[in-house]
């Protein structure tokens, strides 16, 4: 090998080590990787994590439902799949609404209730202006809340 | 002497003395454009508000950090395994101006993720991966900074370089493989762009601009990097400006 084959295998070297150690050390922490269980995930579990956890999915059409004194919110967070009841105690996002993405952080409470110690919108990767959102809807071409949570 | 000192650099400082102003110029043009559409002249987006025009000063930004870094990376390459020296000032030169297009990604993505998501950050692995690129970034300038012998320090940067390359495909990705507070990509994909026309405009003016404001601030950098080496030699003091000497 000449000097410069030698160091394009030196380079191509610790390119490919340092991926294969980024790459196993990725695989082994799998899902801790991801920020947050999505409603299927719980469901696959067999029993509900204990710690604090975070969900992520849909908030369902017509699951919002304030108490009385307004002092706490329930509402279900599903995709696809499954779906999981959660209450809160706090100020919602902005952009917390009937069927958008949203991540609770809390823990089970015994009831089988998420019980939230904080909630993040989560936007999802559409833009437009009012208009062109309106004129989607009108078209029956309205895609709102595809892929998130899946 | 090597073929650093004498051939390529002047060849170098003949083509970018020229064009070093007229590119800033014309960067400044393109960013001063791209500022007025994004943030005056774009509709509002239909669920964040006027929050959007964020986006126009992030998004790019954020390209431009990985793209800084696959230059830093492709620079090392060529300057490690052809010994070419211009190529190891040019991933040098480069290194500076990516970190702060990161920080820029990371400061403005702060800013609307509080009012959006409401947090200003989140340890998800977008976030994340952009925050050890920045310190990537800064590793990458610290071992040059740290090593007197520039062709030693080179060597070294490229292999921390290299190595460091990994990130960016984890950064591109970061949001399809894993669970992630931060939406997935809106132009960069494969059926094509999730973000309207009115709003894309803008934010391709603004990429251009950042890209050319790289390449005003790359060659400003450069020509610096190679008058102070040939100053050093001028001086006889090989690895160090005669100015900064210390007595150790």
């Amino acid at each position: 090998m000449t000097r410069k084959q030698q160091r394009t295998a030196l380079i191509g070297a610790v390119f490919t080590v340092a991926a294969l150690a980024v790459g196993l050390t990725l695989t082994a922490l799998g899902r801790s990787v991801a920020y947050f269980y999505s409603p299927s995930d719980l469901a696959a579990l067999a029993a509900p994590p204990s710690g604090t956890i975070r969900l992520g999915g849909l908030v369902e059409p017509g699951s919002i439902l304030y108490t009385d004194d307004k002092a706490e919110v329930r509402f279900v967070v599903r995709d696809e799949i499954a779906s999981t009841p959660v209450v809160y105690a706090g100020i919602l996002p902005d952009l917390f609404s009937e069927g958008e993405g949203v991540v609770v952080e809390g823990r089970f409470g015994p009831d089988g209730r998420l019980r939230a110690a904080q909630v993040l919108a989560k936007h999802d990767e559409n833009y437009m202006p009012r208009e062109v959102a309106e004129a989607l809807k009108k078209q029956g071409r309205w895609k709102e809340g595809e892929r998130v949570g899946e | 002497m090597s073929v650093f000192d004498f051939a390529n650099p002047e060849r170098f400082e003949r083509l970018a003395r020229p064009i070093a102003v007229p590119t800033g110029a014309l960067a400044a043009v393109l960013i001063g454009a791209g500022l007025y559409y994004g943030l005056f002249n774009s509709p509002p987006d239909y669920k964040q508000g006027e929050t959007v025009r964020i986006m126009y000063v992030h998004v790019p930004a954020a390209w431009m950090a990985l793209a800084c870094y696959t230059a830093l990376a492709a620079a090392s390459a060529v300057g490690f395994i052809w010994k070419h020296p211009l190529a190891d000032v040019a991933a040098r030169a480069t290194a500076p101006i990516g970190a702060v297009f990161t920080a820029v990604a990371i400061v403005t993505g702060s800013l609307w993720g509080r009012p959006m998501w409401g947090t200003w950050w989140a340890w998800d692995a977008r976030l994340t991966s952009v925050l050890i690129l920045f310190f990537l970034y800064l590793g990458y300038m610290a071992v040059w900074a740290a090593i007197e012998d520039k062709a030693r320090a080179a060597r070294l940067a490229a292999i921390v370089a290299i190595a460091g390359f990994i990130n960016v495909p984890i950064i591109k990705f970061s949001v399809d493989w894993w669970n992630s507070l931060h939406q997935p990509a809106s132009v960069f994909r494969a059926d094509g762009p999730t973000i309207d026309g009115s709003m894309l405009a803008p934010l391709l003016l603004m990429a251009l601009g950042y890209t050319v404001l790289f390449i005003a601030l790359l060659l400003a950098s450069m020509r610096n990097e190679i008058a102070a080496r040939r100053l050093m030699r001028l001086e006889g003091a090989p690895g160090r400006p005669v100015s900064t000497v210390r007595k150790e």
